[in-house]
């Protein structure tokens, strides 16, 4: 029976810092898949990293008690991509195997996982990873099964609960929190640095509050134009990032960025500008995009991803029983996922007893006709589709019983017995 | 019978209620004890201000010639003040501060010794009424300014220190505080100031001179001077939020120092007030 195995760090178990050492960009996920290629130990396998998790999820060929699944080898690789060394991320790792890894996937992609239950971004993480994997082609029918159970389990969550309800967003939190710093986020100006998905859905939450003025700062100036123009705002070069400060009250950053693309010494010269107006800075940059030093600075406040996550709980709390019901779809994904998974273990053992008894059929069939040339040709037909048939009738009862999986029984047991009980292991048969 | 005492008794009965009540607003939230509160007070101030007014008419003068008389005297001026800025800005939670202020001055005032003194005819005319009941006006104002200063500083402790906590969902915006602070100081500056100029012209009336460089006059000074800067500093170099609420706090400080600890510690001629 395959064996699925899970390998990851998430907010739940690393510090950002740590987070932000083991994110793995685009071009080092894809040299990942291709050590997964390479490693002879590995059948089928995809590497997920958002801000807030770094995952392998693979089948290893064969299940090595000595190797533990190949599960060494996969640390030594990280360790080597990110010159960590092991000893540093692997007491924040979490390994899973089979259902639970099932599960964790299935969490994972329904966002049930998230810092922010919830949080619609996921499931399009999950899908861009799998993309890559398939176009690497490091997936199998396993893995593409199991990655389209995942997706179908977050559209039902999505559509049966009120997980995805804005109420329970990372943006939410931040717009919470802009509520106890402003009195009226109408007179207020935002400045978006950056163009991920998450900023856009705390800029449209925002603009659900009327906010007067929206800045558009990007890298690319014809992206941050496109933006601007999508919220009726304004795009500035990246460069004006810190002019626009003395103008603006409320800064979402998103950026690629791997340094801070604002430092304490910056805030602090344009606070004298702007006569010391509050100033609250949403960093949801992993790495982090926000100098965290600017929160010392007086009127000035700094959330990044991990500070939010204290009053996302709040919400989260108020959303359990929704929660409940996603984590009920889950077990059910996951119970008809191993049934298929069974199924899958079973189907070699039955082919393999129909090809033995057809085989078994076949020879003695033929040896007594080689005896009966008096018969007509229909009488032969007729003869070898009785055996046929007796052959058929004799293997339909194990057979049954065999694709009768579930019911808690130990399938393996039986397939072993049933292996053994009709030779099917000898390669080589002389009936 | 001594009816005032009577009615300052029931006065800080409705006092204590309402601090209670307010209180019991800021674990619960509801509106309705809230209401409750700020009724106990309203009946409170005015059971007060019909006490003072027996007293003034028995005294034929402001009952403000002992420590427990002027006690009392800072506890309606709250009272008035607080209802006042309740309806101005409904920020309800500053109810706890604002009653517990009350009655300790109330309790204080009622079990303070009374001490019989003959009111002076001295302390006569409009200008001498005015100075009194613009600088317990003023005085009561910047009270108000510290608390909400206070809870500035609590809500922005939970939100710079990233843990909101208790006060997070319970206490408004910082934008808010920041405001309903600062208000408080503009008005009770201005109180306060024309509750000294209306002391100096006093002094000119009855003393010959406006100024004597008397210890509490020069304390008043120092706390007018306080004020003046932060909102100096306010409008010229944009000290807002923690640094504004620090200093109104530092401000009452200096205001208590000098409503008491003058009198106390110091001597001159205000003195007599606080026996």
């Amino acid at each position: 029976m395959p064996k699925i195995i899970l390998i990851g760090a998430s907010h739940k178990t690393a510090p950002v810092e740590l987070r932000e050492k083991l994110s793995f960009s685009q071009e080092q996920i894809e040299t990942a898949l291709e050590f997964i290629k390479q490693d002879s130990g590995i059948k089928e396998g995809l590497v997920f990293s958002t801000c807030n998790r770094l995952e392998f999820l693979y089948i290893p060929k064969n299940s090595d008690v000595n190797n533990i699944d190949r599960v060494d080898a996969v640390l030594a690789f990280i360790s080597e991509l990110k010159q960590l060394p092991v000893s540093e991320f692997k007491p924040s790792l979490y390994i899973h195997t089979d259902d639970d890894a099932i599960r964790h996937l299935f969490c994972v992609a329904a966002s049930l996982d998230s810092m922010v239950v919830g949080e619609p971004q996921i499931l399009g993480q999950v899908k861009k990873a799998y993309k890559t994997a398939l176009r690497v082609g490091t997936t199998g029918v396993l893995l593409n099964r199991l990655m389209h159970k995942s997706f179908s389990v977050a559209k039902r969550v999505r559509k049966q609960t009120g997980i995805g309800d804005n109420a329970v967003s990372i943006s939410y939190a931040a717009i919470e929190l802009a509520h106890k710093i402003f009195a009226d986020l109408a007179t207020k100006s935002v400045m978006l640095i950056g163009a991920g998905e998450m900023a856009e859905l705390a800029v449209e939450h925002l603009m659900t509050h009327q906010v007067e003025k929206i800045v558009v700062a990007n890298r690319t100036f014809k992206n941050a134009l496109e933006l601007a123009r999508k919220f009726n705002g304004q795009a500035v070069q990246y460069e004006e990032r810190e002019s626009v400060l003395a103008d603006v009250d409320i800064i979402i950053s998103s950026t690629g960025a791997t340094d801070y693309v604002l430092t304490r010494d910056q805030v602090k010269g344009i606070m004298k500008k702007r006569q010391h107006k509050t100033l609250f800075f949403i960093d949801i940059a992993v790495p982090r995009d926000i100098d965290p030093r600017i929160n010392k600075i007086s009127n000035v406040y700094v959330y990044d991803i991990d500070d939010l996550r204290n009053i996302v709980e709040t919400n989260i709390s108020q959303r359990a029983q929704e929660t409940i019901m996603a984590q009920r779809f889950v077990e059910e994904a996951l119970l008809a996922f191993r049934r298929w998974l069974d199924e899958l273990a079973v189907v070699p053992t039955i082919k393999a007893i129909n090809r033995k008894m057809t085989d078994i059929v076949n020879l003695e069939c033929e040896k007594t006709l080689a005896g009966l040339r008096h018969l007509s040709k229909d009488d032969v037909e007729s003869i070898r589709r009785m055996t046929k048939a007796i052959a058929s009738r004799a293997i339909h009862d194990p057979i049954l019983f065999l694709r009768n999986t579930g019911d808690h029984r130990d399938d393996s047991l039986y397939l072993n017995i049933a292996r053994q009980l009709f030779n099917l292991d000898i390669p080589d048969h002389n009936y | 019978m001594n009816i005032p005492f009577i009615l300052l008794q029931c006065a800080t009965f409705f006092y204590l209620i309402s601090t209670a009540g307010y209180f019991c607003y800021l674990f619960h939230q509801k509106n309705r004890i809230q209401q409750t509160a700020l009724g106990a007070l309203g009946i409170g101030a005015v059971v007060h201000l019909f006490a003072i007014v027996l007293q003034s008419a028995a005294l034929g003068g402001l009952p403000i010639y002992t420590l427990a008389q002027s006690l009392s005297m800072a506890g309606l001026s709250l009272a008035a003040m607080f209802i006042y800025t309740q309806y101005r800005f409904r920020l309800k939670i500053l109810g706890v501060y604002a009653t517990a202020m009350i009655s300790v001055l109330m309790l204080a005032s009622l079990f303070l010794p009374e001490v019989a003194k003959a009111p002076d005819k001295i302390y006569k005319g409009i200008f001498f009424f005015g100075h009194i009941i613009l600088i317990f006006s003023g005085e009561a104002m910047l009270a108000l300014a510290c608390g909400a200063g206070i809870l500035y500083l609590l809500q922005e402790q939970g939100i710079k220190g990233k843990s909101p906590g208790f006060f997070f969902k319970r206490l408004p915006s910082l934008d808010f505080l920041d405001a309903v602070s600062y208000t408080c100081i503009t008005t009770g500056f201005a109180l306060l100031t024309f509750g000294l100029v209306t002391g100096l012209i006093y002094a000119r009336s009855a003393w010959g001179n406006f100024w004597q460089w008397d210890v509490k006059e020069v304390f008043s000074l120092g706390a007018w001077l306080v004020y003046a800067a932060l909102l100096h500093l306010r409008l010229y170099s944009g000290w807002r939020g923690r640094n504004s609420a620090i200093m109104s706090v530092i401000g009452f400080i200096i205001l208590i120092f000098t409503f008491l600890g003058v009198n106390f510690f110091l001597g001159g001629h205000h003195q007599g007030f606080t026996q």
